[in-house]
């Protein structure tokens, strides 16, 4: 029988749940890296045993940590199990610097962007958002970081170096940080087009390389954010998350800060599809495993409040792409809930019948295994969730 | 030798339990003591310096004898007690945040 993972990022740890392909009866396994900030964990399409995690602190800084057996155990791959690079056997933390290109050579020396106060700052590494194992290879991973950059392993981790065309093509010094901070949170590769590559920045926008990487190409037409003085710019934009099929690349549907969006030419123009959601606001967004043009959002209620609205938790569906939409309530509490779902904190299976989870500011990870009908929680007292995955294992 | 205590989240990092021993050829200074740690343990590269400026982080302070040697130079040498092995040199975490 088909089993499902569930890898949940925290405030506080990793957890990894698991069940069969019921998704009734769940094991959770964890905290992983406890206390430390788990921002993102992912496994490798190609190799499920193969999972990255980025654990992070603002005291301690980024560590990468691997698991090749499925989140039993851990390592820092800098240096695998047995490839110990010290005389007492201690592991290296090559695979935690995140060093920025700024070499004339590659034609990037780019050392500044524009600062919440408008002025030039440097770019300076924080931390890894978001990690993006290839749909080829299980060494190949990329990682988006934040201030926002893209960075690639080729080695599964060992080592990281910039794909710097990126931040050099040439609007660098215009992007700015939203309230998280300038941070690239979306990756997305192409399963049927292994040169293009999809990622988002908060608050820069969406870009598009049609050459594994190389080079770059804003795709922010259409958008509309008001605190912009130019109604034309396609620099600033704070884009929360983007979502697309496999089964259809050129399709995407992003969550902004402020509307629901649309593009069925790979981000070359965007039109809105928030329709007759209560708020369009929110961050998380992703699409069925097995319906592209059905999708779900998670609207919060404001800018200023990051709560769901009216103190009901509900997920909302379209099925017709977009502009309709309507309310998934069953199992989710409607009265005095009020907690945030961050952008990468929501996730589909594969299984038939599709599963979507999603998980909570207030540490619950909800699991519906009838594409949204209906919801229950798998856990309820988690620290404050960051980010959710799911493997579907066969 | 020179005793070292780490942060609770490094000491589970490097794989340690209690105070780090280090041995030293000259009399210690801050940079000659982090070198060490950090050649012994090289998971803790950049956790307490930078990986590229080699800065102190900023949410780690360095104690020892109940001085804060935090915001002195790098070459500044340990008091007698620390390199004597009497005292331990003391990295520590700011209590802040959530």
């Amino acid at each position: 029988m088909s089993k499902v993972r569930v890898l949940v990022g925290t405030k506080k740890g990793a957890f990894i749940l698991s069940a069969d392909g019921k998704r009734e009866k769940w094991e959770v396994s964890g905290p992983h890296f406890a206390g430390w900030e788990i921002y993102h964990l992912k496994g490798s399409p190609v190799d499920p045993n193969r999972i990255y995690c980025s654990q992070t602190s603002g005291w301690f800084g980024q560590i990468i940590q691997r698991s090749d057996d499925g989140g039993k155990t851990w390592f820092q791959p800098g240096t695998p199990p047995g490839e110990t690079k010290t005389p007492d056997g201690m592991p290296k933390g090559e695979s935690n610097k995140f060093k920025y290109d700024v070499s004339k050579e590659t034609g990037a020396p780019l050392t500044t962007h524009q600062f919440y106060d408008g002025t030039q700052h440097p770019w300076e590494f924080k931390r890894v958002w978001h990690l993006e194992p290839s749909h080829s290879d299980p060494d190949l991973v990329y990682a988006g970081v934040e201030d926002a950059a893209l960075f690639k392993s080729t080695d599964g981790g060992k080592n990281w170096h910039e794909l710097s065309g990126l931040r050099g093509h040439g609007t660098g010094p215009k992007w700015q940080p939203g309230a998280g901070g300038m941070c690239l949170h979306t990756i997305i590769l192409d399963k049927k087009n292994p040169n293009r590559i999809y990622i988002a920045i908060s608050a820069a926008g969406a870009f598009r390389s049609d050459d594994a990487g190389k080079t770059w190409k804003p795709i922010n037409k259409g958008l509309v954010s008001q605190y912009i003085p130019d109604p034309n710019a396609e620099i600033g934009h704070c884009v929360h998350h983007v979502a697309m099929h496999p089964s259809k690349p050129d399709t995407l549907f992003m969550q902004k800060h402020w509307d629901v969006m649309r593009s069925d030419n790979a981000g070359d123009r965007w039109h809105e599809i928030s329709g007759n959601l209560p708020t369009d606001f929110g961050f998380a967004i992703d699409v069925h495993a097995h319906e592209p043009e059905t999708i779900y959002v998670a609207p919060i209620k404001s800018d200023g409040e990051h709560f769901v609205p009216e103190g009901k938790l509900r997920i909302y569906r379209s099925k017709s792409g977009g502009n309709e939409w309507e309310a998934l309530t069953k199992g989710l509490p409607q009265s005095d809930c009020y907690v945030n779902i961050l952008r990468d904190a929501m996730a589909v299976d594969s299984l038939d019948s599709c599963g979507i989870y999603f998980g909570t500011s207030g540490g619950q990870v909800y699991a519906s295994s009838n594409a949204g009908d209906s919801w229950a929680p798998i856990v309820r007292d988690l620290p404050g969730v960051l980010s959710v995955e799911v493997q579907t294992l066969s | 030798m020179i005793r070292v205590v780490l942060p609770a989240h490094l000491r589970t990092l490097a794989h340690v339990s209690g105070e780090v021993t280090l041995e030293l050829a000259a009399p210690p200074t801050l940079r000659s003591v982090l070198d060490e740690l950090e050649a012994r343990y090289p998971m803790l590269c950049g956790t307490i310096r930078d990986h590229d400026s080699l800065q102190r982080r900023p949410f780690l302070r360095f104690f020892a004898c109940a001085e804060d040697l935090s915001h002195e130079s790098w070459d500044t040498l340990l008091p007698p007690e620390v390199a004597a092995g009497k005292e331990p040199f003391l990295i520590i975490g700011a209590i802040a945040g959530g």
